[in-house]
Parts: C-alpha cells; sequence; structure tokens
C-alpha cells in the first residue's frame, strides 16, 4: 500500500488502530498533544532523517503556526480547518525564508544558523502585537469544522487532529518514497555525487525544507486549537530541542520513529511535570545516552535487529 | 550638554561602552568555539553552560571557601576547564569518527544537563556577586563616566584573546595545534601526542569560556540561564566571522558588540534582533562569513 513495505502496513495499521482504541482508555487531550507532537517530530525527521539536514529551529515554525491559527481562529473567525492551513501556509512561507538563507551553509553551520534565525524569530514575536507579548493569545475558540460540525467536545476535535495526523503522515510517507525522496536519499548520502549527476541540489534542498516547516506549521496549528493557546513557549528554543529528542529517541530516519518518540518524550514530561528543572536534566541525560549508544533510537534499533524497514 | 546626530554625548558613549564588554564576551566565547571546532571538528553547544558554570564557581569560591575575585579570575577557569577534560575524555571523544551533528547533540546534552542541575540547586532567580572594591567607582573621562569594572572587563578580554592569539600563531605549541588542525594523521606519525592535544584543547576552550563567566558575574547576574540564550547570539557571531580565523573571531566578536551597542541607542527595538540581521546580511553577501574560507 502507497510503497509501504509489509512491515510497515503491519505498523501503519497497529497506529491507526491505536489511534482508534486509545480514546476509551487514555485522556483524549494528552493523546492529541501527542499526535502533535508526533507530526512537528515527523516533519523534523523529514529533513534530518532523509536529507541530513539538522535544522535547530524548527519551533519557528511550530510556534508560527501556533499563532497563525490562534490569531485567524480568534480575531477573524476563521473555522478551524481553514486557520489550521493558515498556520501551515505562514509556517511554509517562514520556511521558504530560512530554507533559502540557511541552504547556502553545510553541516553544522546550516544548524547555527536556522537556530539563530529562530531566536530572532522569537524575540520579534515578543515584540508584535498580535502575538499578545508574554500573555499569548488564549480562549483561542476550537470553533465548527466546515462551519458546521462544533468541535467544543474532546472527541470531535479529537477526529479531527487523527485525520490531520494521518493525513500527514502519509504525506510524508509520500515525499519520502517518490522518486522526489530518492534524490534526497541521495543528497543526504553524498551529496557531491548527486551534484555530479545533474541533481541541483540546493533545490530539492529548499523544497524539502519548505515542506517540513509547512508540516510543522500545520502541527503547531492543531495544537494551538487543542488547547486554545499559542504563547512564547511555542516558538522558542527549548521547543526546537524536543523535537530533535523525539527524533532521535524514536530513530532518524525512520518513519514511525518520531511518532514513538514524541509519545515517550511527552509522557515522560507529563510524569516528571511536578519536579520542575528534573525534566531538563532528564532530556539532557537521554540526549546523552541516545547519542553515545543509541544512536539508531527505539525503532531504527528494532528495525535493525529484525532487518526490516520501518 | 554636547549632542552627536541629535543624541546626547554620555548616553552614546554609555551604549558604545556596554557595547564594546559585551563585544568581549561575544570575542572570548567565540573564540573558545573557534579553537575547539578547529581541533575536534565539534560545535561545542556546551559553551554557554560552562560559562555560568564559570560565574557559578567565582561564586561558590566565595561564598563557600571565601576566595575572593582575583583567586576565582585564575581557579575557577582551571576547574571548569578539568571539568570540561573529564567531558571529553568521557563522552565527546567516543563521537570523532561520527558525522558532526552527533556532537552538537551531544554538548546540547550536556547543557541541558548542566544547566538543569544547577537550576535545581540554585533556583533560576539569579545570586549577587559584587565589583571587587579595587575596581569599584567610576572615571570621568571628561565626555562621560567609565564605571572601572567595565574597562577593566574589556582590557581583561582583549589581553586575553590577543595571548591566546599569540600562542596559537607564535608559539611551538601553536604551531603543532594549527598543524594538528590541519592534518592529525602526519602530525601524530612525527610523535607528537594528538589525542592529548585535543583533549586539553577542549579544556583550554572551556576554559576560556569559564573565564567570561568570571568576569561577566558581577554586571550579570549569576543565574542559570545566563549562558542559554547567550549562547545562541554568540552563534550568529560565528557564523558572521566564520571559524576559521582566530583573529577574525576577535574582530567579529567586538565589532557586532559595538554595532549592537549602536542599535540601543539609536534603534532601541531593534538592539536584540540586529546580529541576527547581521547575519543575515553576511550570509546573502558572503556566505562562507567574513573571515572563513570557502570550502
Amino acid at each position: 500500500m502507497m510503497g509501504f513495505s509489509r512491515a510497515q502496513t503491519v505498523a501503519f495499521w497497529l497506529m491507526v488502530a491505536a489511534i482508534m482504541i486509545a480514546p476509551a482508555i487514555l485522556y483524549p487531550v494528552f493523546l492529541m498533544k501527542v499526535m502533535c507532537f508526533a507530526l512537528f517530530a515527523c516533519a523534523f525527521n523529514l529533513l534530518i532523517g532523509y536529507v541530513g539536514l539538522g535544522s535547530f529551529g524548527h519551533a519557528a515554525f511550530f510556534g508560527m503556526g501556533a499563532y497563525i491559527t490562534a490569531y485567524t481562529a480568534k480575531a477573524w473567525g476563521w473555522t478551524p480547518e481553514l486557520a489550521i492551513l493558515a498556520g501551515g501556509a505562514v509556517g511554509g512561507l517562514l520556511g521558504l525564508l530560512f530554507g533559502w538563507l540557511a541552504i547556502r551553509r553545510q553541516g553544522i553551520y546550516f544548524a547555527m544558523i536556522t537556530l539563530a534565525l529562530a531566536q530572532m524569530n522569537y524575540f520579534l514575536c515578543t515584540q508584535w502585537d498580535f502575538t499578545g507579548g508574554e500573555d499569548g493569545i488564549q480562549g483561542v475558540p476550537r470553533g465548527e469544522l466546515f462551519g458546521l460540525i462544533s468541535l467544543r467536545s474532546d472527541l470531535a476535535m479529537y477526529a479531527v487532529v487523527a485525520v490531520v495526523f494521518i493525513g500527514c503522515f502519509l504525506l510524508i510517507h509520500r515525499i519520502v518514497h517518490s522518486p522526489f525522496g530518492q534524490v534526497l536519499k541521495a543528497i543526504r548520502e553524498n551529496e557531491p555525487r548527486a551534484t555530479s549527476l545533474g541533481y541541483r541540489t540546493d533545490d530539492y534542498k529548499l523544497v524539502v525544507f519548505v515542506l517540513s516547516a509547512a508540516i510543522a506549521g500545520i502541527a503547531g496549528g492543531m495544537k494551538s486549537l487543542v488547547f486554545g493557546i499559542a504563547t512564547l513557549t511555542d516558538v522558542n528554543f527549548p521547543m526546537s530541542g524536543e523535537v530533535i529528542l523525539m527524533a532521535l529517541v524514536g530513530g532518524m530516519g525512520t518513519i514511525f520513529g518520531p511518532v514513538v518518540g514524541a509519545a515517550v518524550v511527552i509522557t515522560m514530561q507529563n510524569y516528571l511535570a511536578p519536579f520542575g528543572a528534573w525534566v531538563t536534566v532528564t532530556q539532557g541525560v537521554i540526549f546523552i545516552l541516545c547519542v553515545m549508544a543509541f544512536r539508531r533510537g527505539v525503532i531504527g534499533e528494532i528495525a535493525a535487529r529484525r532487518r526490516i524497514a520501518l | 550638554m554636547m549632542m552627536i546626530f541629535g543624541i546626547p554625548a554620555p548616553l552614546l558613549f554609555g551604549q558604545l561602552l556596554l557595547g564594546v564588554v559585551n563585544g568581549a564576551f561575544y570575542a572570548l566565547m567565540s573564540l573558545g568555539l573557534a579553537i575547539i571546532f578547529g581541533m575536534l571538528n565539534i560545535v561545542n553547544f556546551a559553551h554557554g553552560a560552562v560559562f555560568m558554570l564559570g560565574a557559578f564557581t567565582a561564586w561558590g569560591l566565595l561564598n563557600y571557601a571565601g576566595i575572593g575575585y582575583w583567586w576565582a579570575l585564575l581557579l575557577a577557569p582551571l576547574i571548569v576547564g578539568a571539568f570540561g577534560v573529564v567531558l571529553e575524555r568521557l563522552f565527546i571523544s567516543k563521537l570523532y569518527k561520527l558525522d558532526h551533528l552527533y556532537g552538537l547533540l551531544l554538548t546540547f546534552g550536556l547543557a541541558l544537563v548542566i544547566e538543569g542541575l544547577v537550576r535545581n540547586f540554585y533556583g533560576s532567580s539569579g545570586l549577587p556577586y559584587r565589583i571587587p572594591k579595587e575596581l569599584q567607582g567610576a572615571q570621568d573621562l571628561g565626555f562621560m563616566m567609565m564605571p572601572n569594572y567595565r574597562g577593566w572587563v574589556v582590557i581583561a578580554a582583549a589581553v586575553v584573546c590577543l595571548v591566546t592569539w599569540l600562542v596559537i600563531e607564535k608559539t611551538s605549541i601553536g604551531a603543532k595545534l594549527r598543524a594538528a588542525t590541519e592534518n592529525a594523521p602526519l602530525v601524530q606519525s612525527f610523535g607528537i601526542n594528538v589525542p592529548l592535544m585535543i583533549t586539553l584543547t577542549y579544556g583550554a576552550g572551556v576554559a576560556l569560556a569559564a573565564f567570561a563567566g568570571v568576569l561577566a558575574a558581577p554586571i550579570y547576574s549569576v543565574n542559570p540561564n545566563m549562558g542559554a540564550n547567550f549562547i545562541i547570539v554568540v552563534f550568529a557571531v560565528v557564523v558572521i566571522g566564520g571559524m576559521g580565523s582566530i583573529l577574525g573571531s576577535i574582530v567579529t566578536g567586538f565589532g557586532l558588540g559595538i554595532v549592537e551597542g549602536l542599535t540601543r541607542v539609536f534603534y532601541p527595538e531593534g538592539s536584540a534582533t540586529v546580529i541576527f540581521v547581521v547575519m543575515v546580511v553576511v550570509l546573502l553577501a558572503r556566505p562562507a562569513g567574513l573571515f572563513g574560507r570557502a570550502q
């Protein structure tokens, strides 16, 4: 199905089943949070896992998506689907700008440039009026889907988040397994060779950067509708760090890894929340452990042991 | 009162001095990053965290051991540098064969742990650290008042930067270091202990950041987050200057501090973002950085 291998098909249907059954057992808002961040992590992974571009500024796209969705839904009364699309569009535009600048440099510099641009965006967000400064945008209405179906109940919202998540997940999978995706992998493995084969590698990188940013914007937009709030936390640097951690824990360059990674990281945050700064310490320790001994991540490790692609 | 471009002179020069002080910190920090990058090929994300550790060590020396500022200026970089050596041996040295990105991720994790632990024990409100009494007060320069301590920071940072540059460019140790940066296996085959050199380089880079931290302690309040936001600006400085040149990082550091100070006078809203804007302009005009070599 859609270029899925057999193992991936099984894993995909397991994931869909889990999404359908889980709200009966677990708190739907928590699950929606996991799905929003899983989508965010998948978008990030599209860059680092399949093109080898390490962006340290992805919070900018996520956070701007959150702000734009929240603003259009609250101030202009846009319906949720339009508000989310607007979030994704602005995330993509911002990605176009960042990507256009950052792709001029490679490797370490690329990481530092995206980080610095995101920080600049953060400072601008503290000054712009529409972001609400320190207060953020609060009380964002979930509204009515297509102007018809109220999303006020958590289950209705859950259904929307699940559909968008699965849709974007399939889209990312499609991108990775398209001829375009093959070129991306070629760039990751050996960029000079891809160039010598006649591919304009910078154009490919820019396109995928914009796609990743747009999906991150959609993830951020959904998050702001779920919680009814968009704040500076969403655009700030620690958010970029968290999404890196999710991809790393789950397995960079695997299609299901970021989803598992997001579930692990969000669950951990929930349980460790009462301990304040220990969350940061734990995240740091996990970073170190993963880099030192567990570079393939949970899903990458399973895939490598069983010799399958996941 | 004397006016320059419609701005009162004392205000202009005061902000300019603040800019030079910030520039001194940018120079010390980006210098350390450049040295570490040259030798280890990793970008040390923990640089902000060790900057903060330097300030905290100075505070700890004073409050637990009664050791004052001047000794702290010597001891804190040594202590934090030794800590850096341990980190390099335990963690970073295991990653040299991998993609650069893992070095960045690892040092990012180290920064989270260090900052999180310090926040757990000391809270995030900040601790006071007094200016040593020899440097209290201010000088009247005629056109402005200059606080003695600020003047001292600029001089101390400039001297340390200059000494570091001389050591690297003019001594035999520096020559070996530069050779090992170019071609480590060849240098090793001449019987020079390159792994030891790498370890000590990391320690030295970290010690520079800690030295900056001690200098910063009386100016900024000593708090766990003092390095975290700072390091991102320093990264922008490094992108602007390019990490290939030692002198380049010093010049860029001071220069950008001054640019930031001037922005604070003429367009205060832009002071937080001006360095990033400069970075964008440099990326458009000279992608390799002002002093960088094209790859």
